[in-house]
């Protein structure tokens, strides 16, 4: 196959594709770089190159710059523990024989279809407004005081919604690899005396730590740049701001481009860290 | 003590009726093989005793106790399956000290008892290796090694050979053979493959349709078949049948000589025919004789002779049973004599 011949060629074939997506990833990155440097606010016509250090300065040390990474990483973890765990006890549920299975399974995939913007504005409008939503109602049912979901507890809120999107995507992973499990390795440890417990501890989570590993990954990629969820929502008040959601404010509610690519840059740079980590689990995990 | 005695059991999949009411009594000590064709159900009669099934009818009593309902860990019974399924994540240590891990055996005991499964089953280096690392023939060995820790009261084996290629297979047959002389534990082995069941067995166990079709030591079976599923089934090459005027008479609907039983000359003799293919083993050849005159059920008579003797394709032989190893059964394919 891997003649000298066919390896030029496979190069040569190769080429464009590499050349556009470098341009596509390479010209948007060293353009917010670049304005990263500059003293750039278009709306009162400062464009001022080379300031040096002094976005960046300006970033880090405001206050909520802290106060953003924290909630970054209190939401992806909240939304990463919930799936994970409930994905986990889903794939074992669905896995089992039950009647219209086809049917349940379509329908426990269905969320990931939804928009974003969609699925938030639903949340927010029919489950968790205070006077007309779902849960107002199951409150008064009760007699309970019914709760301002988006303003009392603003990040469990999202953290809800998107774990709620994000669910049917571990599940349909997780399942996989649940239903990959050789029944032979459960009887044998049935025969070995574990019980259920210790069957799910011993023999399938095991067997499901690449399969975690790699939903843990693909969704942290995702979820750091949740956007949207918190733009219908709470606009990123009550302690919602995400360093995405701040970058989004220093560029558009600020016009403040230069201070908004030096937060963009930081949030690169912090996301190649957390890569960084997680590839390294990852590795170890898929080594084997 | 491993005594297990099967009373009407029966096992249904809703309407399909797997195993019909059986009784089947395994001593304690014996090695008892359960053999026949594919979809016979010896497979789940072995689930049956395991505990991975339930039983539809019937009583299951391991050493005179009622283990009908009792869950499969409790039985006191260890399997080795035919995958092997051994745990992908644990090194063959861990695989061999689940069993007693789950049974909270003190630690002390659990080494002693790894260090004694590792040397009989020559483990020893491969303590530390993950199942992952192990040739097939290694894996059987844990697998075997996880059920001895146990110290169970009978061993099952699921067709443990059958993912081994042919000469690791001899190796194991013998290797499972001296485990049982050393232990002298109740082996309850399931196969398809007859010669495992003549070589390893103390009691074979035939069935057909999860119908019990005779029960006895490998030499009863060989001798005196009971039936001509029994008859066809046991020994290899198969047994050569005859109806019509040939079995008439010796008074009988069908008789059966095994190749082995059948004198080759070629000069004069019972049958004429022509030999088709010949198989030369060095040891032994297997003619298969396309017959002129003989009323057989099969389009060939199969014979086996000497390795040195030179017969080749095409040649015409003539084909005498010899006397007293002809097998005769009635019209329903039972026994006569």
């Amino acid at each position: 196959m891997a003649t000298q011949h066919s390896r030029a060629a496979a190069r040569l074939m190769n080429a464009p594709a590499v050349f556009v997506l470098l341009v596509w990833m390479l010209i948007p990155l060293c353009m917010t770089i670049y304005f990263s440097f500059m003293d750039y606010r278009p709306l009162r016509g400062v464009a001022d190159c080379c300031v040096g250090f002094e976005n960046y300065e300006r970033f880090v040390t405001s206050s909520s710059f802290l106060s953003s990474v924290g909630t970054t990483l209190l939401m992806v973890g909240g939304i990463l523990a919930i799936t994970v765990i409930g994905g986990v006890l889903l794939a074992l549920l669905l896995d089992q024989p039950i009647w219209g299975q086809g049917i349940v399974r379509i329908l426990v995939i269905a969320p990931f279809f939804v928009m974003p913007t969609v699925s938030a504005l639903v949340w927010k409008n029919m489950f968790m407004n205070p006077v007309n939503g779902l849960f107002a109602y199951l409150w008064k049912f009760f007699g309970a005081t019914p709760i301002d979901w988006l303003s009392e507890l603003p990040l469990f809120s999202i953290i809800w919604i998107v774990s709620w999107q994000w669910l049917p995507f571990a599940t349909l992973i997780l399942l996989t690899a649940v239903q990959s499990l050789s029944s032979e390795q459960l009887e044998a440890a049935e025969m070995d005396g574990a019980s259920a417990l210790s069957r799910f501890y011993y023999i399938i989570l095991p067997h499901l730590g690449r399969a975690i590993t790699v939903v843990i990954l693909i969704q942290t990629i995702f979820l750091l740049s949740i956007f949207a969820e918190i733009f219908v929502t709470t606009n990123g008040a009550f302690g919602t701001r995400t360093l995405t959601y701040l970058v989004y404010q220093r560029v558009l509610e600020s016009q403040n481009i230069g201070l908004g690519s030096a937060g963009g840059i930081l949030a690169v740079i912090l996301a190649n860290i957390v890569a960084i980590f997680l590839m390294r689990i990852v590795g170890k995990n898929l080594d084997n | 003590m491993g005594r297990i005695t099967l009373d009407k059991v029966a096992k249904s999949f809703g309407e399909v009726n797997v195993i019909p009411p059986l009784d089947l009594t395994i001593e304690d000590g014996e090695f008892v093989v359960f053999v026949g064709p594919s979809g016979c159900g010896k497979s789940t009669l072995l689930r049956l005793i395991a505990g991975l099934e339930d039983v539809s009818g019937g009583q299951i009593r391991i050493d005179k106790v009622d283990a009908t309902h009792t869950p499969p860990a409790k039985r006191g019974l260890a399997m080795v399956f035919q995958s092997y399924a051994l745990y992908p994540h644990m090194s063959v240590r861990k695989n061999i000290a689940f069993p007693m891990k789950m049974a909270n055996v003190p630690q002390a005991e659990q080494d002693k008892r790894i260090d004694y499964a590792a040397k009989v089953l020559n483990l020893s280096d491969y303590l530390d290796r993950r199942p992952g690392q192990l040739s097939g023939g290694q894996r059987q060995r844990v697998a075997i090694g996880r059920a001895i820790v146990r110290e169970p009261a009978a061993f099952l084996f699921d067709e443990p050979l059958s993912n081994l290629d042919a000469a690791l297979r001899v190796n194991m047959r013998l290797e499972i053979s001296e485990l049982h002389n050393n232990l002298k534990t109740t082996m309850i082995y399931v196969t398809h493959d007859q010669v495992e069941a003549m070589t390893m067995a103390d009691k074979i166990v035939v069935l057909q349709a999860g119908v019990i079709e005779q029960v006895g030591s490998p030499l009863e079976l060989y001798q005196t078949p009971r039936n001509l599923f029994v008859a066809g089934f046991i020994g290899s090459p198969k047994m050569n049948f005859f109806k019509g005027a040939d079995a008439a008479g010796h008074d009988a609907a069908t008789i059966g000589v095994r190749p082995e039983h059948l004198t080759v000359s070629t000069t004069e003799g019972l049958w004429k025919g022509t030999v088709g293919v010949a198989e030369h083993l060095g040891s032994d050849t297997f003619l298969y004789v396309h017959p002129e005159t003989a009323d057989t059920v099969e389009d060939t008579i199969t014979v086996r002779v000497d390795g040195e003797m030179a017969l080749r394709h095409g040649d015409t032989v003539w084909l005498t049973p010899q006397d007293g190893k002809t097998h005769r059964f009635d019209g329903a394919g039972l026994r006569i004599g």
